[in-house]
């Protein structure tokens, strides 16, 4: 099969046609200091058995594998993923098509993004659901554009400093060629969002909170949606682990106006830190500025239950540059997968795993104190946590890798302040003899 | 859709090149859209309106007409602050179809109560959808 088909005589018989001397002149109007000048420095080419070995050796070199055990989540976790979610999400009809883009001829798989949709509006206490975002970084953006879009005349949005770094930095280069300004709210020694000073600022169209936030602290959501509404300002609650909302009153009950993050823990993989699945509701009140597609249950001329995409009008085909966002994909089979996980554990199994993820986290953290750590942050966690050690944690952290045990995120590269201190995170996959080997190595 | 010949366009009215109407009723005005706009829009299904005490100058957008196939914006035909909005609208949107010179939008204050005299008559406006 010959990849490149064109001839050199068919290429100049086009070149002559468009009047260009040289493929290298159809790249004149790009300007000469966005283009690569180096050439290519790429090693020689390998054999089909050549190119296995290297990758599995580069694998070889993580510690991403079922047989390592990571206690680092920090917006990725390492969740158990039932066989149903494989078996389901695997099938072809799902695993085959892409964004329906002819979408009532796939009513099964509006059916099953209606049914990811609702599960999530229930896990999140939103009235409305969208059929996902790329990852839970875009989703926050996109959340705080949608702000800015209700509040019409604002042009200022805080972010508290506790939320992913990452995420932050999405939302800067989101917001970066607008005219619209971030402002950071700093956190408290306690770990939580510091509010006090919110009330000063002025011209706010939306504040976000993450919660469980970066350093695993739950915010005290709904006394920040009373100072956030109270300056005329929408809440918008972020996450990164949504296996909390299992036990915690969720971002709705707490009077959170847009909810979003990420949806990664719910039977999808980590793999090497993508795709995600951006999760995003919020009330009815905004429905007719929610990005995203939306998919709803109605019926047909002879009353059967049938699904279609609705308020389409959002939309870029039609709405041009007034859509509510550009995204015209969705992550259709990562929220498919998300669907089928909710809908194996049931709100029961939620509910029992997060607590597990609760349970192994204390006692990870009460083994660790025992042994001699520091708890900086006080808030309340649910299954990550910040510990300071006593000693330097580096030669205890090499031991657990030997074997094979990646203990905790050490945080100076994203809070120079924090140096030092590491990130940990419990989940079920977690066992009481791994824990009880880190606490033995952290006292030895 | 409607030939030219039969779009209802009252006299009285001030119109605009983006097909909304402006109406005197005393010391305020009231603002909708033509029948042309209603009828080239179909089924309206949703209207954003603006808030009460917003104040726009002529042909700032002040608010949305959704129908099943479009989104059209609303542009203000004079300058002025919006008095009251036809709430009626929000669950009955249909109204606009039904009679477009009944279900006013917005009343405003103007600000400029001689911009009037810039808009389309009936007439003008006419010769202007004859193209």
């Amino acid at each position: 099969m010959r990849y490149l088909p064109h001839t050199p005589e068919e290429i100049a018989s086009m070149l002559a046609t468009i009047g260009k001397e040289s493929l290298e002149g159809l790249f004149d109007t790009v300007p000469t200091d966005c283009r690569m000048t180096t050439p290519w420095s790429l090693p020689a080419p390998k054999s089909e058995w050549e190119l296995d070995d290297h990758l599995r050796e580069l694998a070889g070199t993580m510690r991403a594998g079922t047989d390592a055990k990571v206690l680092v989540g920090a917006g990725s976790y390492h969740h158990h993923i039932p066989e149903t979610v494989r078996s389901l999400a695997g099938r072809s009809e799902f695993s085959t098509a892409y964004t329906p883009y002819q979408p009532e001829m796939a009513q099964g798989t509006l059916q099953g993004i209606f049914e990811y949709q609702t599960l999530t509006a229930r896990l999140l206490g939103m009235d409305v659901v969208n059929a996902s975002m790329y990852d839970g970084a875009s989703a926050l953006a996109e959340a705080l554009l949608m702000g800015l879009r209700i509040a019409k005349k604002k042009k200022k949005v805080a972010i508290s400093k506790a939320i992913h770094p990452h995420y932050r930095a999405v939302v800067r280069a989101y917001l970066r060629p607008t005219a619209y300004e971030v402002v950071e709210l700093d956190y408290l020694e306690n770990g939580r969002t510091d509010l006090s000073g919110m009330a000063d600022l002025e011209d706010i169209a939306a504040v976000a909170l993450q919660s469980p936030n970066f350093f695993g602290v739950i915010e005290d959501l709904e006394a920040a949606s009373v100072a956030i509404h109270a300056m005329d300002a929408l809440c918008i609650a972020c996450f990164t682990e949504p296996l909390a909302y299992g036990l915690l009153k969720n971002p709705g009950q707490c009077g959170a106006d847009i909810v979003c993050g990420e949806g990664q823990s719910f039977g999808i993989s980590r793999s090497f830190g993508g795709p995600g699945l951006g999760m995003f509701g919020c009330r009815e009140a905004f429905t007719r500025n929610l990005p995203g597609r939306l998919v709803g249950e109605t019926k047909d001329l002879e009353g059967r239950r049938g699904y279609v995409l609705t308020l389409a009008t959002r939309e870029q085909h039609i709405r041009r540059e007034k859509a509510t966002s550009n995204i015209c994909s969705n992550q259709g089979l990562c929220a498919m997968t998300a669907g089928i996980y909710m809908a194996s554990l049931g709100g029961t199994g939620i509910r029992q795993l997060s607590r597990l993820n609760y349970d192994k986290t204390q006692y990870l953290k009460e083994a660790l104190i025992r042994a001699g750590a520091r708890i900086p942050f006080a808030g309340p966690v649910f299954n990550e946590f910040v510990v300071e050690f006593p000693r330097d944690f580096g030669p205890v952290s090499e031991r657990l890798l030997a074997k094979n045990i990646v203990a905790g995120l050490e945080l100076g590269a994203l809070y120079p302040e924090l140096a030092g201190r590491y990130l940990f995170c419990v989940t079920e996959t977690i066992t009481k003899q791994t824990m009880d080997t880190i606490a033995a190595e952290v006292r030895a | 859709m409607k030939e030219v010949e039969e779009l209802n366009l009252p006299d009285g009215l001030g119109y605009t090149d983006d097909h909304e109407w402006a109406q005197i009723t005393g010391a305020t005005v009231r603002i909708g859209v033509s029948d042309y706009a209603q009828d080239q829009l179909g089924d309206i299904v949703f209207v954003e309106l603006p808030a009460i005490g917003d104040t726009f100058a002529k042909g700032d957008e002040f608010g949305t007409l959704e129908s099943v196939k479009a989104v059209s914006e609303l542009y203000m035909p004079m300058s002025g602050t919006v008095m009251a909005v036809n709430t009626a609208l929000t669950d009955a949107p249909e109204l606009i179809n039904q009679d477009p010179y009944a279900a006013w939008i917005i009343e405003i204050t103007p600000s400029a109560s001689s911009e009037y005299a810039q808009l389309h008559t009936a007439a003008s406006y006419l010769d202007l959808l004859k193209g």
